[in-house]
């Protein structure tokens, strides 16, 4: 029997997946079509949803994307009982025309599963290989083993800042104490970035078992996974998942038969993006008011209720049970001196095929934009990427054959971060960025420190004025002295990278900087208050549609006859630009 | 008494109505004040003053932390909300693709400025930081239905629809 996969992520949905499926099961059920219809997760090209897979008996199968309601029974008679591929509609598979090449560059071990199983059924996990490396170790490896080889792996924490993973584990096994926890930081932040949500959308069961892999090393027996409450979606397959592997005995009481014991709980977090810094994310966890506090002592050493813990995020967990299977020196293999592995990357911004890209180590940034992501959307200019959210930076398109790699990215300024990669292309203003930033730590900073509540709050308004063109003579200087000081006198990470957009756009766009403050132009047209908005005589017909949509009746004209906007009274807010049918309105 | 019945006991004194209990299993674990705004979030749409004191009488922490740890989390109300929520993304895809442009059409159209509820109760707009279909950006989100690939216009039509949809009278 064939099997129709259709991919339900969050990304599938929002695409009209539902309906999709909705039409799907009616046609099949109406007409009693032999098929199996399977729900799956993201399947990583992201920007041809809804996809839709047919697989035939012979495992070969062709993928269509862009696929709606109406497309489904053509799909479903020609290709399903006629084995007639829909060619036209086919994105990829044994008879797609199109050159595969979102896919042939990447290489898939955190999202091995995603978008192949069901994420509902344990079973497929099973059969996938999935609880095969718990078992492993708890078979042959003691808990110091298990930290040697994931050491040995070269793994480091996918969240961000990088630190090696056996060495998080080895801190918090040594540290004295019965009692220990681990912690799954689900509580994904980074404005465009979701590859934590699709992996755990698409495969939670790789999760768990990294987490009880995790917890055998270090010695835990309790775990919590501290979840973004926005993704509802990814909390129910969690929970779903949880009571599954808790039914078949892998969760619990002596785990396969050892003496390991472990119970995993669900904590929905409340939106708050200081909450992914371990110490806030723990305060959280108490109840509290998730604000960071001093390190040390780390959670190695006090954490959850005081006790030892590890904390590790979901792209960690997920690689955790991959590298117990095939060797820390297959996952070391990948990769470059310092960077080993892959990396998740959440492609999103101005690029033509945006999705969810596992790329291995060491691909350089044009190699992820223009082979994977197809360049930039509308023929226009790549211009910068930016990397690591709120605490990355703006890595420009000169530095395209930059590898990805934790310390060459460092080294620019910007930081690997979690994986959120917003592309940018001539007509995005790097000051504008960079105030889009600064407004959101400004206003997600918890409060704690001085220079983080009140320093953001400083440089964002020299932003705002300079963006306004009310720009001045030592702005800039100002900014970088507040950077300066907001890096150096604050505890926790938001606050030591919040300058990081501004100083990376600083470095590589001062001179867009300085064009806003001295002649008061925004280079890219996007900064409205510096735009100057006038008609072209030989455009416009006079159809006096942008004299009626102007708030201010700045516009002025008779009908047929070319109109004219008063400068004084315009107050740019760009309607007529919007509404001019014949690109009779320029901004300059 | 345990946690649960002195829960019980809570409401009977109070006598409050819709007060769903069974989505309040707490058990006395520690932590779970968060959990407890939620479910209360839930039950109400969003957190009444009378389930603060509530809350606080079960756990022992003062009302006034518990207002704290709210106001602190951006996911809890304490005003009621409209009965179309939209949530306008303003993540940094939604945001290089025109999001501002978005939010200013739905103030413009809804007569309101930043995270509001409209008068007639109607529309209540939130900025959200990343709905997670970076690949559609511009997105929204009026209360489950996700709207992307936007266009000024297009909002505009949208918000005509549920204006008009909000007039009809409700058929059972």
């Amino acid at each position: 029997m064939k099997t129709i996969k259709i991919g339900l992520g969050t990304c599938g949905v929002s695409a009209g997946g539902e309906k999709v499926h909705a039409a799907l099961k009616e046609a099949i059920a109406k007409d009693k079509i032999p098929v199996r219809l399977v729900e799956t997760g993201c399947m990583g090209n992201c920007y041809q949803e809804v996809l839709v897979e047919v697989i035939d008996e012979d495992g070969r199968s062709n993928l269509y994307g862009n696929v709606t309601p109406d497309k489904v029974g053509r799909i479903l008679d020609e290709q399903v009982l006629n084995d007639k591929p829909v060619g036209e509609w086919i994105v990829k598979g044994r008879d797609a025309a199109a050159e595969d090449t979102f896919f042939a560059k990447q290489k898939r071990i955190v999202l091995r599963n995603c978008g192949i199983i069901d994420p509902d059924s344990i079973d497929e996990y099973i059969a996938s290989g999935g609880y095969r490396a718990i078992q492993k170790i708890l078979k042959e490896c003691t808990p110091e083993e298990v930290i040697e080889i994931i050491l040995k792996s070269g793994l480091r924490g996918r969240g961000g800042a990088g630190f090696l993973t056996g060495m998080k584990w080895r801190f918090c096994r040594q540290a004295p104490g019965d009692k220990k926890y681990i912690i799954c930081n689900a509580d994904e932040g980074d404005p465009g970035a979701f590859m934590d949500r699709s992996t755990l959308e698409g495969d939670p069961h790789s999760v768990l078992e990294g987490m009880m892999i995790g917890a055998y090393a270090c010695g835990a027996d309790e775990a919590y996974i501290y979840v973004r409450a926005e993704y509802p979606m990814a909390v129910r397959r969690l929970r779903h998942s949880i009571h599954e592997a808790t039914k078949k005995g892998f969760l619990g009481k002596n785990i396969f038969g050892s003496h390991m014991n472990l119970k995993i709980k669900i904590k929905e977090g409340a939106g708050a993006f200081v909450c992914g810094e371990e110490t806030a994310l723990i305060a959280s966890i108490e109840g509290q008011r998730g604000m960071p506090r001093f390190r040390p002592p780390f959670p190695a050493q006090k954490g959850l209720w005081g006790k030892p813990t590890n904390i590790n995020n979901v792209e960690t967990y997920a690689n955790i049970a991959w590298i117990i299977l095939n060797g820390a020196d297959a996952f070391a293999a990948m990769g470059t001196e310092n960077s080993k592995g892959t990396k998740v990357f959440a492609l999103a911004g101005k690029i033509a095929r945006g999705g969810l890209v596992e790329v291995p180590m060491g691909l350089t940034i044009n190699e992820i934009i223009y082979d994977i992501g197809g360049g930039i959307r509308d023929d226009k200019k790549f211009k910068a990427v930016q990397m690591g959210g709120p605490s990355g930076g703006c890595i420009p398109a000169t530095m395209g054959d930059l590898q990805i790699d934790y310390q060459k990215i460092n080294q620019t300024g910007a930081i690997m971060g979690s994986g959120g990669m917003v592309v940018m292309d001539e007509t995005t203003c790097m000051v504008e960025m960079a105030k889009f930033f600064l407004r959101f730590t400004q206003d997600e900073s918890c409060g704690k420190c001085t220079f983080c509540r009140i320093g953001t709050k400083r440089m964002l308004e020299i932003l705002e004025r300079i963006t306004d063109g009310r720009g001045r003579q030592g702005d800039i200087e100002l900014l970088e002295d507040l950077a300066d000081k907001i890096r150096n006198n604050t505890i926790c990470g938001l606050g030591q990278t919040a300058p990081n957009p501004v100083l990376t756009t600083l470095k590589y766009f001062r001179d867009e900087y300085e064009a806003h403050i001295r002649d008061k132009k925004c280079p890219a047209h996007s900064c409205a208050p510096l735009l100057t908005f006038t008609i072209l005589a030989d455009k416009c017909t006079g159809c006096t549609l942008c004299a009626r949509v102007c708030p201010a009746k700045a516009i002025s004209g008779e009908k047929k006859q070319v109109h004219h906007i008063d400068q004084e009274a315009c107050i740019k807010c760009g309607k007529c630009f919007e509404t001019c049918n014949f690109n009779a309105i320029i901004k300059d | 008494m345990t946690p649960n019945d002195k829960l019980k006991a809570t409401r009977n004194k109070k006598g409050l109505a819709g007060f769903k209990i069974d989505l309040w299993n707490y058990e006395g674990e520690k932590g779970a004040l968060i959990p407890l705004l939620q479910a209360a979030q839930d039950t109400y749409g969003y957190i009444p003053a009378t389930a603060i004191d509530q809350i606080s009488e079960i756990v022992g922490i003062p009302a006034a932390e518990i207002y704290g740890v709210i106001t602190f989390y951006s996911q809890f109300r304490l005003k009621p909300l409209g009965k179309f929520l939209i949530k306008v993304c303003d993540g940094t895809a939604c945001h290089v693709n025109g999001s501002e442009r978005i939010a200013g059409v739905i103030e413009d159209e809804l007569q309101i400025s930043g995270n509001d509820t409209t008068e007639d109760g109607l529309f209540t707009v939130q900025k959200v930081a990343c709905l997670g279909c970076c690949s559609l950006s511009p997105v929204i989100m009026i209360n489950d239905e996700t709207y992307g690939r936007l266009t000024p216009k297009k909002v505009q039509q949208l918000l005509k629809e549920y204006k008009s949809k909000a007039q009809k009278p409700q058929t059972a």
